[in-house]
């Protein structure tokens, strides 16, 4: 792995100035095509990332809070695919979420922030506005 | 608005024509107009009296109970005949004296039996074979006969070869006794079958082992050291434990007939078209109204008359249509099928006979055919009645083929295409080609599908192979692909992977699918690994697979916790397990309550809590009840023999046992399960997957059961079996349901898509048509062999554990959206509000 793969993932959060990388975990710790959760912190609040290895150690990272059911659960869904597009589908009512852009594959007016993600000498950083 | 007040409608009848009416009102009674009273003499709600013989192969009373229509604009007055009508008044009277004043009154009386003038009648061990009473009483009485004391064979006369009758005859032989059957007419079934299919009826149904005698009466009957003598008109004598009447019907017309109604030439209350007699307030449906002078005593036309009423109650114009008089009729025995359609007996002037007999196959064939022989007008099957359902509904449509190919072995196979729009599909219901090709056409894409937005094959059932080719012929791929990654069906899949030995997902979408799966087909493949046995369903990537409830092991709630539900087998639970139970609820906060199949369900873990609720459980000596599964749940019980005064097996002991042993197996949904200890059934176990109820001599098993959004009672699968047999017919039911049903199919749904259905279930699992039994078994005994528990595999392996944490870079924070307060004296979630992420 080479110490310094950039993953930008989508276009939202596309390198904004003022991103705050932060360390979250070695990127071995997560179990490839599963979901796992990371507790952050922006502005004071915390915010959860759901954060997603494919099989390839490419990893997304989306907002962890369902839409539909206000849980903190999305990193508890099964990976997958949607014709090609990768997807996450929420264990509570099974909506697919795009993990490339955040965009709910069932209802287009729904979408759930993504995050970039860098991976440094093997540890997971995710970039926070 | 014109009415303030309801007005009063009064229908004397609770029989299946008479609740089609009450039905029919209230569905298109929209403003509630009509106020509706329903005086039954019968003390039960409308039940299904065609399916009366089914009574005696063990459906209960309860499962031909009609679906009750409750409204409150509906009151059912039962076990109250009505027994005086005051025209002038406008009023009822009933037996008790009870008084109902009306607007409308709908005389769906039915008809009484006709038991002929013979001497000795009336003599104990005379029955007839109309209602539930009637039958409770015949089985009683034969009972008595096979428990009597004495040498011989037990035996029955029954008096009437109609269809009926041949159903009679049919329900005694169940009941252990030999029937002999007398008919007056020259042959069987004279009013639907000619005289060459009478033949072949005859030698099928002897060769069922019923006794037939034809062009002969019964002239008396007497008593005989307790048994009857039936003589016959021939001087032959007949020994009977019992008799029973089904020699016709006749109109239950009283109630008209003393209130100077006029009545048809042969009984029934006359009514024209729309089936109203000449007091505007009068209709009558059903056997018991005279249809312009005809009665019908089936129940197709019988509902037709009750749509027609009830049209015109709420102001229609509708009338009776020469379509809605199908006299067609279908009779399955066991290995026997009679159909008869349209006009049957070539009544028809100048009408054409085409007929095929093939006395050494068993089978009868006719169609008669307009004297020009372009017009189907009617026919008769005789040993093979699998044309019914295609050429029933071409009476009186043209010819679509030679008929003699029409019917000939081997000849031309019509399809769905043959059939006009107008044809009328499901008799019982009305229902044609037309309504249900635009129902297909809407989105109807399957028979229960159609069953349930036409009500189509709800009733006889016969039309069922039509809507198959119907759903065939347009065009409605009913494609078997798991999901867009895996062109092939659940069932498939399993052969797949258990003939290939294919043991992960990765390499089995890469030889047999597409792409990377998805939230249904990783589900499905972990079920099916897991059912075959390989390992821990978290070990390596088989944890990707695994839906939220599988990885955790426990029920995810609404706001992101998990419940946990020890196994508690059979719901037999020490103190010591309760105290246990409650001090880890306590200590960890939980919300507990009493599950529904005997065990306690504690709400409100968090992720990161679960393995320290599992030690604490696991210590304890309980372990997981796969709560969360598509797997066994639960075998509930009662307390049998142990305790109950009136248990007849040990019911807590098999349910323990059996819930042992199907422990952990992974199934395409969730298998509940039930063992009672005598047929009062407290249990419930009819309406589980299986169920056991305990029987003198052993054990009945039904399968096929389920509650839930559509409720069923399991249906008898074998009886009076001892524990060994039981287990090994429960061990082959379980695996040839995890082999070859769909994703997500529960057991009842699985019976009701199979071909050939209980029949042919029955015939693999006990008969062992396929050869496979031995392999269905071996396949339990190594589920058996290799159970562990899956909470103990996670606490015994410091990878696994990793994953239960809320947060890989705060691993013991928890989840800051998880809050609760207390209710009723136990913690609630606190609602989480929606993020309103909605552009």
């Amino acid at each position: 792995m080479t110490a310094e793969t950039i993953h930008t993932a989508g276009t939202v959060h596309d390198a904004p100035s003022d991103i705050r990388w932060e360390t979250v975990c070695l990127l071995d710790r997560l179990l490839p095509e599963r979901g796992a959760a990371a507790l952050l912190a922006a502005g004071g609040e915390p915010v959860q990332v759901a954060l997603f290895r494919m099989v390839d150690d490419t990893v997304h990272a989306i907002g962890n809070i369902d839409p539909f059911s206000g849980a903190a659960v999305l990193s508890r869904g099964i990976v997958g695919d949607r014709g090609g597009v990768p997807i996450v589908a929420s264990p509570v009512y099974k909506q697919a979420f795009n993990l490339i852009t955040g965009q709910c594959l069932d209802d287009p007016d729904v979408r759930v922030p993504v995050y970039p993600v860098r991976i440094a000498d093997g540890w997971l950083q995710v970039g926070i506005p | 608005m014109t009415e303030l007040v309801g007005k009063e409608l009064v229908v004397v009848g609770n029989g299946m024509v008479g609740h089609r009416l009450v039905q029919a009102v209230r569905d298109r009674d929209t403003a509630g107009t009509w106020r509706i009273t329903v005086l039954g003499e019968e003390p039960r709600p409308a039940y299904d009296r065609v399916a009366l013989s089914s009574y005696v192969d063990g459906k209960s009373a309860d499962d031909l109970t009609l679906p009750a229509v409750s409204d409150p604009l509906v009151q059912l007055h039962l076990g109250d005949a009505a027994v005086a009508l005051d025209r002038d008044a406008r009023v009822v009277r009933t037996a008790s004296g009870a008084e109902f004043r009306y607007d409308a009154l709908v005389l769906a009386t039915g008809s009484v039996p006709f038991v002929p003038p013979v001497p000795g009648r009336d003599l104990p061990g005379c029955f007839v074979y109309r209602t539930l009473d009637d039958l409770d009483a015949i089985m009683a009485a034969a009972e008595r006969a096979v428990a009597a004391p004495r040498p011989g064979r037990r035996s029955a006369v029954v008096v009437g070869g109609g269809l009926l009758g041949l159903e009679a005859a049919r329900a005694l032989r169940l009941l252990g006794l030999s029937p002999q059957v007398v008919e007056i007419a020259p042959r069987l079934m004279p009013m639907q079958v000619d005289e060459g299919g009478g033949a072949v009826l005859r030698r099928l149904v002897e060769s069922e082992d019923l006794q037939v005698r034809c062009g002969v009466s019964v002239t008396s009957i007497a008593e005989d050291r307790g048994r009857l003598i039936a003589t016959l008109s021939d001087g032959v004598e007949l020994d009977a434990d019992l008799v029973v009447f089904s020699a016709g019907i006749r109109p239950a017309d009283g109630l008209a007939r003393e209130a100077g109604l006029p009545l048809g030439e042969r009984g029934g209350v006359l009514v024209n078209s729309a089936c109203r007699s000449p007091d505007p307030h009068i209709w009558a449906v059903g056997e018991v109204a005279a249809l312009e002078g005809r009665t019908y005593g089936l129940v197709a036309p019988g509902y037709a008359m009750a749509e027609v009423v009830a049209d015109r109650l709420l102001g229609g114009e509708a009338t009776m249509t020469p379509a809605d008089l199908d006299t067609s009729t279908q009779l399955k025995m066991l290995g026997v099928d009679v159909a008869s359609f349209g006009d049957a007996l070539a009544r028809t002037p100048g009408a054409l006979e085409v007929v095929v007999n093939d006395p050494v196959a068993g089978s009868y064939a006719k169609l008669v055919v307009s004297d020009d022989a372009k017009t189907l007008l009617g026919g008769v099957l005789v040993g093979d009645a699998s044309k019914y359902a295609t050429l029933r509904p071409l009476v009186g449509s043209p010819l679509p083929a030679d008929p003699v190919a029409m019917i000939a072995p081997g000849g031309v196979e019509l399809g769905a295409d043959a059939l006009p729009d107008s044809a009328q599909v499901c008799s019982c219901n009305a229902i044609t080609k037309g309504a249900i090709c635009s129902a297909i056409a809407d989105g109807a894409h399957d028979v229960p599908a159609i069953k349930a937005c036409t009500r189509a094959g709800t009733s006889c059932g016969s039309c069922v192979p039509m809507l198959k080719k119907l759903l065939e012929q347009s065009g409605v791929e009913v494609s078997k692909a798991l999901c867009e990654h895996f062109a092939v069906s659940r069932a498939e899949l399993f052969e797949i992977i258990a003939g290939t030995g294919i043991r992960t997902f990765s390499e089995l979408i890469a030889q047999y699918g597409r792409g990377r799966g998805c939230d249904i087909c990783k589900p499905a493949v972990a079920s099916i690994l897991a059912s075959l046995g390989t390992g821990h369903v978290l070990s390596g990537e088989q944890a990707t697979l695994q839906d939220t409830n599988d990885h955790f092991l426990a029920n995810l709630q609404r706001n992101g916790t998990y419940s946990v539900v020890p196994r508690i087998p059979g719901g037999e639970i020490t103190p010591e397990g309760l105290i246990t139970i409650g001090e880890v609820a306590r200590d960890f906060g939980l919300y507990t309550k009493i599950t529904g199949g005997q065990r306690i369900d504690m709400f409100g873990a968090r992720v990161e809590q679960l393995p320290a609720i599992w030690r604490r459980l696991v210590d304890a000596g309980f372990e997981s009840g796969h709560a969360y599964g598509k797997a066994l749940r639960t075998v509930k019980s009662c307390v049998g023999t142990t305790w109950c005064r009136y248990g007849q097996q040990d019911s807590v002991g098999l349910a323990v046992a059996l819930e042992l042993r199907y422990r952990g197996l992974r199934a395409p949904h969730k298998v509940k399960a039930g063992v009672s200890g005598c047929a009062r059934e407290c249990a419930e176990a009819r309406s589980k997957d299986f169920g056991v109820i305990a029987t003198e001599k052993g054990w009945n098993l039904y399968v096929g059961g389920n509650g839930g959004f559509q409720p069923r009672h399991a249906d008898l699968l074998a009886s009076d079996v001892d524990t060994d047999a039981l287990i090994s017919l429960i061990d082959r039911f379980l695996m040839f349901y995890i082999r070859t049903a769909d994703r997500l199919q529960r057991t009842a749904a699985w019976i009701e898509a199979m071909d050939g259905g209980l029949d042919h279930l029955r015939a693999v699992i006990v008969d062992d048509s396929l050869g496979i039994c031995a392999d269905l078994e071996a396949a339990m005994e190594a589920h058996v062999a290799n159970y562990s528990d899956e909470w103990r595999g996670v606490l015994e392996d410091p990878e696994k554990l990793e994953r239960f944490v809320s947060f890989v870079n705060a691993p013991d924070t928890p989840d800051p959206t998880i809050s609760f307060v207390s209710e009723r004296g136990q913690p609630v979630p606190v609602p989480l509000g929606l993020p309103g992420v909605r552009a």
